[in-house]
């Protein structure tokens, strides 16, 4: 990396998060001036308006893609008309070791005095969690499930390829060409859709204020710049800024640019989840690049550094401050930006290009948390781009990501999408599949399934707050064997699924009414073709997720209760009960049976992988195809981002021989250290599940970097992944790192500051995570090198 | 046909080309005072003790038919004489603080654990290693393993001592694509100081495999003080050359990581003094030899 690229990059390491109260000010004046007066849509439009014409521009030295959320780098908002945070939030959220965000007096007061009682009872988390019935909220607060939509607004969503097509002038004349078309006769919704459609055009003018607000900001740090060198870039920005995105990017910059505004836009008008990404970056700038190569008006260098600078970028925008089981569930700075490379072409072609291979390249020399960084891997992919991704991997620090871009196509069909759309999808967040651009995929919460074997084996009771949350579905010691155990759990998955569902059709009409995003809109079809927002069913497909969270916990519990209390009998289902009960004390030997002498999933032996398959299918028999109120279809997911954590600290002891508080499995990988037969057990087991089902699953191995520390491992790991996706796998991602480089972080995290490891489809900085995400990360197995 | 095995790795990317499975057969006629598998050489089941693990639950003391266990201090006590190798305590040991090393089984029972991986075989190119202990000393068994393979057109390879019945070798061999054959020291009786016997068939039977125009893999453990003496590296070297098929020669440093395994199966490591070789160690060694035309590598 040049030396501009390492002296942005480092500014960008250095930048202290803060909250910058900035937008909360504006929001609040906005609202103060127009509330009641407006329709929402418009209000909202208004909102975003004013944010544009108001915020304050940052132009940092040096850089050539500009724009920051915030005032200042790492300067993050907040969003009190979605979560008005209280003041000892605040202070939490200032104190905190782990993702705090400095609070200073001056933002402090104006919260207190400005923000908080304008807002305090009135943000969507107060409207939701006043919405929400007892058994829902005793269901939440007792960790059986989260709700994504509680702090943050829906999103989940990724750009396509129209903006680099289409200026936001083009826009809006398509937004005008609907209003003309409105049926005032027959329409029931027509004045919906007119207030959408107008609310859409404001927020197409505006974007286009603010970047021409940053190229007046560039003309006047021009006349004042000495340097002859710097004062012709600041009239390049002005130049740049001022083309786009009112039209269509010519170059290879202004196609950063123009996505870097439409980013800041999106996540400026609501705390969307997973912020806004790119997507297939690599499809949308080969043509620009190409173009600009041929006619020599770019060179490679400059590419690089465009791109590079573009990633510090995203690395500037910390995630905004969560609280609550919301910071439990995504506890991390991340904000889940995934960067797509390769896969295929809307015509089915090889979709690896000279750009690919740039942007790897980009992801290897800047080793930032943001934006996270996958390659779509599909069987007409050259084994040089594996490789070459491969080699980046075998460096350990946990990107890029490996996806079954093959897979993500046929599950994206599966669900209904054109072939088309689906090709032009890939994996957003940690690795759920998309139709980028066309789709609103939702995730709506974790699910605990352990603690619904917990409930289970204690006839629907939760023991640790002791409420009856669950049916009573029998007294265990009276099951029928194994299928009686089944049959009951079976009917509390249908049970908390229920009540989970039941909250979500509140929450999303909640958003639909009262929480509209008419700029995001623009830019997913077909929200200007319906005159409809994306949070009201605007998006040609709309799905909503509930991830699955433990299931080799889950696996596991279950092999052990089948095994040692039906089949061979060492212990009775009574023992077992007393032993969790207790937390195995008093009881080693039952712990240790159920850890030692039971078969477990993620060793390739059908007899746990078979309960496994069993489990999967209560789960996706009771979400899949189930109808969301915006006319779309419910999905699975199987990730946890930071949940499974959570969800273990709120379960007591499991029949696998985990103690209570203890994390519960990650992903679909399987139990911390029950993996004994390698890589490939595992890659064996993971495959049983049917991947094709689902909207992604999360494989974690953990490799010493003996593995992969020449060619041949770099070849033999590449087989490894080409392997487990001839298998319908989705994802695989490497964690190559030794445990004893692990525990020295822990001891001394200040030597060990820039060590980052693959968490759960994102990867964080080791030192940022909390000691029992630590703990699991290093008992992970360490498959080593044989 | 059933035989005796003490391990099956998976993901065995050291021992042969793509990826493979390693199946370790128990017994060899070498007692190598190295060896990094101690529990290779009996050909009899044995007790290994993990008294790191053990939580005192008496559980094994209870089972026990011949009184050959006993508690002492937090871990378990075993009079070998007592002993009759039935395997009920380990089978009864909660955390797998005794195990047995060494199971018998059918070839076409142990082809159903081999077959698991095919799918990794075929993508890299890769496939089946037979290695031990070794498996010339259960010919019969060895020889259905890789007819069975062969059946399932896997690619083989036989991980060899040299020291073996020569018609078996030759059999063996039909079904066989890669040899990889150790070579630990040239002079006899040097060899016979350190494994206990006469490398003579072994050479005997590297020249067959060769005569036989099969491929060959050399492997040389590297033992400092024992084998890494020029005179020996030099004989080595001219045997190599003299050797059609050989295709390349692996270089295997010693390490010590198996002192922990001759304590569990409380067994004396004799080679507690030996320096572990450093990497200009082995490049210089390396060089010698590619200073004779041949090609080498360092690790398997």
């Amino acid at each position: 990396m040049n030396k501009r690229v390492k002296v942005l990059r480092q500014r960008s390491l250095d930048a202290e998060p803060t909250i910058a109260i900035e937008r909360a000010l504006i929001v609040t004046d906005t609202y103060k001036k127009f509330n009641g007066k407006v329709s929402i849509p418009m209000m909202r439009a208004l909102t975003f308006k004013a944010l544009m014409e108001n915020k304050e521009i940052c132009i940092n030295d040096g850089e050539l893609i500009v724009g920051e959320r915030g005032p200042k780098p790492k300067a993050t908002p907040t969003y009190p008309e979605l979560c008005c945070h209280t003041l000892e939030d605040f202070e939490i959220i200032d104190k905190r070791e782990k993702t705090y965000f400095r609070v200073s007096k001056e933002d402090y007061e104006r919260h207190r005095d400005v923000v908080i009682p304008y807002w305090e009872g009135k943000s969507i988390r107060d409207l939701l969690l006043s919405n929400m019935t007892q058994e829902w909220l005793d269901c939440y607060y007792s960790g059986l499930f989260t709700e994504f939509m509680e702090q943050r607004a829906p999103g989940h969503t990724v750009a396509d390829d129209k903006m680099y097509k289409k200026g936001m002038l083009e826009f809006i004349k398509d937004i005008d060409e609907q209003l003309k078309a409105l049926d005032y006769n027959n329409d029931i919704d027509v004045f919906d859709r007119q207030e959408e459609l107008k609310a859409m055009r404001i927020c197409a003018e505006a974007i286009i204020t603010y970047a021409k607000r940053h190229a007046d900001k560039a003309l006047q740090l021009a006349e004042e710049e000495s340097d002859a060198k710097r004062k012709a870039e600041l009239l390049k920005i002005a130049e740049v800024c001022s083309h786009i995105p009112g039209n269509a990017p010519r170059t290879f910059w202004e196609a950063l640019q123009t996505y870097w505004f439409v980013h800041l836009g999106v996540i400026t008008e609501l705390n969307t989840w997973d912020s806004f990404c790119p997507g297939r970056l690599d499809q949308h700038l080969y043509p620009f690049y190409k173009k600009e190569i041929e006619a020599g008006t770019l060179t490679e260098e400059q590419a690089v550094e465009l791109l590079e600078l573009f990633w510090v970028k995203f690395n500037n925008q910390p995630a905004p401050p969560k609280v609550g089981v919301t910071l439990a569930e995504s506890g991390t700075y991340t904000d889940f930006a995934n960067i797509n490379n390769g896969g295929l072409k809307i015509d089915g072609s090889d979709g690896v290009n000279d750009v690919t291979y740039l942007i790897l390249n980009v992801i290897d020399e800047m080793r930032l948390l943001q934006p996270s960084s996958n390659i779509q891997l599909s069987k007409k992919n050259p084994d040089k781009f594996l490789k070459h991704a491969a080699r980046i991997i075998a460096k350990g620090w946990g990107q890029p990501s490996i996806f079954n871009a093959d897979a993500v196509i046929e599950e994206l069909v599966r669900q209904g999408k054109s072939i088309e759309d689906a090709r032009c999808g890939g994996t957003s967040g940690c690795v759920e599949a998309g139709a980028f651009g066309k789709e609103a995929y939702i995730l709506t919460g974790y699910f605990n399934l352990v603690k619904v074997l917990e409930i289970t084996l204690n006839n629907g009771t939760d023991p640790r707050t002791g409420k009856q949350l669950g049916i009573k579905t029998g007294d265990p010691r009276e099951f029928k064997g194994y299928e009686g155990l089944l049959e009951a759990f079976k009917k509390q998955v249908h049970h908390f699924i229920e009540i989970k569902i039941r909250g979500n059709n509140i929450i999303e009409t909640l958003y639909a009414k009262y929480m509209p995003s008419p700029f995001l809109s623009i830019l997913v079809d077909d929200c200007i073709k319906k005159g409809k927002d994306y949070n009201a069913g605007g998006a040609r497909y709309n799905s909503n997720y509930i991830q699955g969270v433990g299931i080799g916990t889950l696996t596991d519990s279950f092999a052990a209760i089948k095994l040692q209390v039906f089949e061979k009998k060492s212990m009775t289902m009574e023992e077992m009960l007393e032993a969790l009960k207790n937390n195995f004390e008093g009881n080693e030997r039952a712990r240790q049976l159920c850890l030692n002498k039971t078969p477990r999933y993620g060793n390739d032996d059908d007899y746990a992988d078979d309960i496994m398959k069993e489990l999967f299918d209560i789960y996706y028999n009771e979400v899949n195809g189930r109808k969301t109120v915006k006319g779309g279809s419910y999905r699975i997911d199987m990730l946890p981002t930071t949940c499974h954590v959570y969800f273990g600290s709120v379960t007591g002891a499991t029949p696998d021989g985990r103690k209570a508080g203890l994390p519960q499995s990650e992903g679909i990988s399987p139990v911390q250290g029950s993996d004994t037969k390698g890589p490939t057990g595992v890659i064996k087991s993971a495959a049983k599940m049917d991947h094709l089902k689902t909207g992604g699953t999360l494989l974690n191995l953990k490799f010493t970097p003996g593995l992969v520390q020449n060619e041949e491992g770099i070849d033999k790991l590449s087989h490894l992944v080409r392997s487990y996706f001839k298998l319908d796998g989705h994802h695989i991602q490497f964690n190559v790192v030794n445990a004893d480089t692990l525990r020295k972080a822990q001891k001394n995290p200040e030597q060990y500051k820039d060590l980052i490891v693959r968490v759960a489809g994102y990867s964080d900085y080791f030192c940022d995570l909390n000691e029992a995400l630590q703990n699991e990360i290093i008992a992970r197995t360490e498959h080593k090198e044989f | 046909m059933s035989g005796i095995l003490f391990n099956i790795q998976k993901y065995s990317i050291h021992d042969g080309p793509g990826i493979r499975t390693t199946v370790f057969l128990k017994g060899c006629p070498l007692s190598c005072t190295w060896c990094h598998n101690p529990e290779s050489q009996s050909f009899q089941k044995e007790l290994m003790q993990f008294n790191n693990r053990c939580i005192s639950c008496g559980e094994c003391i209870k089972v026990c038919r011949t009184g050959a266990l006993k508690c002492n201090e937090g871990h378990i006590d075993r009079n070998a004489e007592l002993c009759t190798m039935c395997g009920l305590c380990a089978e009864i040991c909660c955390t797998n603080a005794l195990e047995v090393a060494g199971r018998e089984v059918s070839a076409m029972e142990l082809m159903k654990e081999l077959e698991k991986d095919i799918i990794f075989y075929d993508s890299s190119k890769g496939g089946i290693t037979v290695s031990g202990g070794e498996p010339l000393s259960q010919g019969k068994f060895t020889l259905e393993l890789l007819q069975r393979c062969k059946q399932m057109e896997l690619h083989t390879a036989v991980d060899t001592c040299g020291l073996g019945n020569s018609l078996m070798l030759e059999e063996i061999s039909k079904y066989t694509d890669l040899f990889l054959f150790d070579i630990k020291l040239v002079d006899a009786e040097r060899h016979r100081k350190h494994t206990g016997v006469s490398n003579e068939i072994i050479l005997q039977n590297l020249r067959l495999l060769s005569s036989l125009g099969k491929r060959i893999w050399i492997r040389v453990p590297i033992i400092p003080g024992i084998n890494d003496d020029e005179e020996n590296i030099a004989a080595t070297a001219r045997l190599i050359l003299s050797t059609s098929g050989v295709e390349q020669v692996n270089l295997l440093p010693y390490h010590n990581a198996a002192m922990e395994k001759y304590r569990r199966l409380n067994k004396k490591y004799e080679l507690n003094d030996i320096k572990i070789p450093q990497k200009g160690d082995m490049d210089r060694i390396s060089e010698m030899y590619r200073s004779h035309g041949i090609n080498v590598l360092i690790g398997g």
